[in-house]
């Protein structure tokens, strides 16, 4: 067995850990000093509301990133990601709203403005321990992959493979989307949780806590992302890798399918629950409409246009993608649903390996122009 | 003095006083909750003004009241345990009040003397002309005392015309025209009403909601167009009117209306009118004295199903001192409950039967494109949304280019339109996208997603977002009642009967044609069928279109029964394929019975758990079941399964 830290220098290759940290110092230096070190005014100053905006693109590539782990390698495609997400935002919301304290509008000093409201006398067992950040950090963790554990466990011990595991990811987010919007929940209902003060003492709408979180969120990324490497390098990602494209005959040839594929699930949660975690301070609010289906399934097209399979590309995608819809709800909110679908459409007809993936489409492409048609894609390959 | 003055003055004089009292109406009002109202009432009996003449009216029946949070006078009517309280001043409703807010302003005799010359006043307009026109227009009156007498009025004319009038004025269907203040009754005709007149019952035009005025009524005066409408009807020739009026009477009878109902149950001779009668009668003998009487009223009470019964008696069993007669009343009221609760069951199983239909209606189309297919289509309920706004298109073109006699029928046209729109779409899908991606199902989920989302968009620009109503035809509207109080409403029923149609037709062109066989054969074995000679691309595209277009007519029938927007086909799309997945993959039969136990399951549930936990308890339970039979509850065997 190699040691770890043989293991750990080969996650990436040279020119990859290079690349890697360039990367990575960059997104965690620039930022912040474009937004403070330059006078207001400058041209490359960065205006206040886009570290926050920033930081939730970060997020929202972890997401992308856990998506990516297990359905580029282990093949299942989540539509139910988005539920994952929602939970370990509402584990940091919870915490957020236990600090709000006396300060909320009826100034209960342990319950949260919405249970006042709803007259309740006392706080729910499920809502203990979350005034410790601790408490609550763990549970980030823990809820999103004991749903993702419970849940994958029935599913893939029955075999439910493809679409129809996709399908039931879609129904469970829904149903979690249709319980959240229940008052009698006690997640705050139709409104979520909101009005949050300060996380750890920090107030969450200060400057500084923004970068902090910013910085926070590219270093979860950047940690989440060689977690994902060093599980993919490692002889489970292989595993997971062969079971994606022949899962009967890695069956019969003495792997447990049912354990592999619940691991990358599990973890894949986790992880989403983490993002979802480092989302909620930054927009500053979080509600039921983060289950909705719609959402889920909008994670996937991150992860199909910048190629799955990758770890890069999902990140890539996350971004490129979510910059596009910034850019085109304030530019032209008619266009935005247009653009979106026809992304669906063609990134799956005309890129079926995503961005990253084009630079050896097009290599390929250029290789076979000389046998072949130049142009011609091939329709059929399964 | 010369003339031209004379006439100068005369003139002022006789306007001087009218200002001043228009404007000072409130003033003068206010003055007669002084502790002497006679200058108050002096003049305000001088003015010629109609709300003075009003404000005397209610101050003599003992109307007028003084707020006491603003010392404003004020005329109130009790509605319930309420007042509703009317600016004296400007006869406009402000709002409601309880008992100990008001105060009522009493008369000494020298009020109530001068009162008397009032009395003189508002009687010639009581003797209005007892014609069915004026009786009807007198409905109109400013207050609820003088509709109520104008409501009395018009029944002791004894005309059946009167009956629709005042069921309108239950309804809150009956509307004064702006403009010329006539009185008419208005039916919804999709966003629009249209009118017919209320003194001549003659069709009018249709307008829009703002071009008239509801003329308001209370509870109270509710109870008393119930009444009297039963009392019209008892003689009505009308056997189904006459049941309906016995119907409106029970636990509502006034002595002489249980006059009425006995003499015309003894003449009776429809047998479910005069059930009605004796229902009618009994509830009232209940509360009478006799007490042999009473115990045959509980007799012929605890065979009803009516809810008015069952609070007659309830309310009856609190009161009761009687230990004989609360023996019986407790057997009877049990009887009934029990009788109720058989109803409700069978209420709920006609309402999941329903629900399953829809369903069944979204998922057949799916069965076919997913089930014998494999392609998962996202954008299977934008199919059914395009169905939909088919039928609205239908719909406003026959508004706009048809003879109004027709109109009736757009739905029948609708219906090969909506198949033909989303067949037509299906098809273009599947040429230009779907054929494409055979064989990768989660890249053609994410392709029909996109497609879904862009016919939402597309349909939100040429529609616009706001929801769509589509009218019923009058065939379809209301609905007949099987039991006591067991409702079945026609497009309810008429949707369950499609359903089904539709099913056999898909099962028969399944199994009984030549394009139903080489679907088949496609399906089971695409390389065998094309060396048999079957175009299997065709096929594929027809297969694909036969389960669009069915998606359309699914379309046309939801949208008798909601909104039509364009994320109608979202709300489906979830509990279509958990039909689909459930019922078995490629399975009419399965379908068929996936969609009615999700339909029942769910109404059944939602009175125990309410609707949302109850979808949320049948979504788990689907996962669940999953677990135990992945391939559905009637899964397909042998080769075909890993095909």
């Amino acid at each position: 067995m190699t040691p770890l830290t043989f293991r750990l220098a080969r996650l990436l290759d040279a020119r990859g850990w290079a690349a890697f940290a360039a990367i990575a110092v960059a997104a965690a230096m620039v930022v912040p000093l474009l937004n403070t070190a330059l006078p207001a005014g400058h041209p490359l100053r960065l205006p206040d509301y886009m570290v926050p905006l920033l930081g939730k693109y970060v997020c929202y590539a972890i997401l992308a990133l856990a998506l990516d782990l297990c359905w580029g390698y282990a093949g299942i495609l989540s539509l139910g990601h988005g539920a994952f997400f929602a939970l370990g935002g509402y584990c940091m919301g919870m915490y957020l709203m236990r600090q709000i304290g006396t300060r909320g509008v009826y100034g209960h000093p342990v319950l949260p403005d919405f249970m006042v409201f709803l007259n309740w006398k006392e706080l729910p067992a499920y809502w203990y321990g979350f005034d410790m950040f601790w408490y609550a950090l763990l549970m980030v963790v823990l809820v999103p992959g004991a749903l993702a554990f419970v849940f994958g466990f029935l599913a893939f011990r029955s075999r439910v493979t493809g679409v129809y595991l996709s399908i039931i990811t879609q129904a469970l987010t829904f149903a979690m989307m249709l319980g959240f919007f229940r008052n009698n929940f006690g997640f705050g209902g139709n409104n979520g949780l909101t009005d949050f003060k300060e996380l750890l003492g920090f107030d969450v709408q200060a400057r500084s806590t923004r970068i902090g979180l910013y910085v926070a969120s590219v270093l979860a990324l950047a940690l989440a992302f060689l977690a994902c490497r060093f599980v993919v390098t490692s002889k489970l990602g292989r595993v997971m890798l062969a079971l994606r494209d022949a899962e009967s005959r890695v069956r019969f040839l003495g792997y447990s399918v049912t354990s592999a594929k619940l691991f990358a699930f599990t973890l894949s949660a986790m992880l989403a629950g983490v993002a979802g975690a480092l989302y909620v301070p930054q927009v500053g609010i979080i509600n039921p409409s983060e289950f909705s289906p719609a959402n889920s399934i909008e994670v996937a097209i991150w992860v199909a246009v910048g190629g799955r399979g990758t770890l890069v590309g999902a990140v890539l995608g996350a971004f490129l993608v979510n910059f596009a819809k910034t850019w085109l709800t304030g530019a032209a909110p008619e266009v935005w649903l247009f653009f979106l679908g026809a992304l669906f459409i063609g990134v799956t007809l005309f890129l079926p390996r995503g961005l990253a993936g084009l630079a050896g489409q097009w290599r390929a492409g250029l290789g076979a122009a000389f046998r072949r048609r130049p142009g011609a894609v091939e329709a059929r390959d399964a | 003095m010369n003339p031209l003055k004379r006439f100068v003055l005369s003139g002022l004089i006789w306007l001087l006083p009218a200002t001043g009292l228009a404007q000072d109406l409130a003033a003068l009002l206010a003055g007669l909750a002084d502790a002497d109202p006679k200058p108050a009432i002096e003049a305000l009996l001088k003015s010629d003004d109609a709300k003075s003449k009003a404000a005397l009216t209610a101050l003599a029946e003992g109307r007028l009241f003084k707020r006491l949070a603003d010392g404003a006078v004020v005329s109130a009517e009790k509605d319930g345990p309420m007042y509703v309280v009317t600016n004296a001043a400007s006869g406009e409703i402000e709002d409601m009040a309880k008992e100990e807010e008001l105060e009522p302003i009493g008369l000494d005799d020298d009020a109530k003397a001068l009162l008397a010359h009032l009395g003189t006043a508002p009687a010639d307009r009581k003797e209005a002309p007892l014609d069915f026109a004026g009786a009807v227009n007198a409905l109109n009156a400013e207050s609820f005392s003088e509709k109520a007498k104008a409501i009395e009025r018009l029944t002791q004319l004894g005309d059946g015309r009167a009956v629709p009038v005042l069921q309108a004025l239950a309804d809150g269907r009956l509307f004064t025209r702006r403009g010329d203040g006539a009185l008419v009754i208005g039916d919804r005709a999709g966003n629009d009403l249209r009118l017919t007149a209320a003194t001549t019952l003659e069709r009018g035009d249709v307008v829009k909601p703002g071009a008239i005025e509801p003329v308001v009524i209370n509870n109270n005066l509710r109870n008393v167009v119930r009444e009297a409408v039963g009392r019209l009807g008892l003689v009505s020739p009308d056997a189904a009117a006459r049941r309906n009026a016995a119907d409106a009477l029970i636990g509502a009878a006034t002595p002489e209306a249980v006059t009425l109902l006995r003499e015309a149950a003894a003449k009776e001779k429809d047998r479910a009118a005069r059930a009605a009668m004796m229902l009618a009668i009994a509830a009232s003998d209940l509360n009478g004295a006799d007490k042999a009487l009473r115990l045959a009223a509980l007799d012929v009470l605890s065979a009803s199903t009516d809810l008015r019964v069952r609070s007659l008696l309830q309310a009856r069993l609190a009161a009761e001192t009687d230990p004989e007669i609360k023996v019986a009343l407790d057997k009877a009221f049990a009887g009934v409950q029990r009788k109720l609760m058989v109803i409700g069951v069978a209420e709920n199983l006609f309402q999941g039967v329903s629900l399953g239909s829809v369903l069944l209606l979204a998922a057949i189309g799916l069965a076919i494109t997913f089930g014998v297919m494999g392609v998962i289509n996202m954008a299977h309920g934008e199919m059914i949304m395009l169905g939909a706004y088919t039928t609205f298109v239908v719909q406003e073109l026959f508004r706009a280019w048809m003879p109004p006699s027709w109109f009736d029928y757009y739905l029948l046209y609708a219906i090969p339109a909506g198949f033909a729109a989303a067949g037509l779409a299906g098809i273009a899908l599947e040429r230009s996208v779907i054929r494409f991606l055979y064989g990768r199902p989660l890249e053609t989920l994410l392709a029909t997603w996109g497609i879904s989302l862009v016919l939402q968009q597309l349909v939100r620009t040429l529609f616009g977002a706001p929801n769509k109503e589509v009218a019923n035809p009058a065939w379809m509207t209301g609905g007949f009642e099987l039991t006591g109080g067991f409702l079945v409403v026609y497009n309810r029923l008429y949707i369950v009967v499609f359903c089904f149609i539709v099913l056999a037709a898909i099962a028969v062109i399944l199994r009984h044609t030549t394009f139903g066989l080489n679907m088949r054969a496609v399906t089971q074995n695409r390389d065998m069928a094309s060396a048999m000679g079957i175009r299997a691309g065709r096929v594929d595209m027809l297969t694909f279109g036969l389960g669009s277009g069915v998606a359309g007519m699914a379309g046309v029938a939801l949208s008798q029964i909601g909104n039509v927007s364009p994320n109608l086909g979202q709300i489906y799309i979830v509990d279509s394929f958990m039909v689909v997945v459930f019922g078995g993959v490629g399975n009419l039969f399965g379908t068929l019975i996936g969609a009615m136990t999700l339909g029942v399951a769910n109404k059944l549930l939602e009175p125990f758990a309410g609707a949302v936990l109850g979808k949320i308890a049948v979504l788990v339970a689907i996962i669940l079941f999953i677990q135990k039979r992945p391939r559905g509850l009637f899964a397909l065997k042998g080769r075909a399964v890993e095909a």
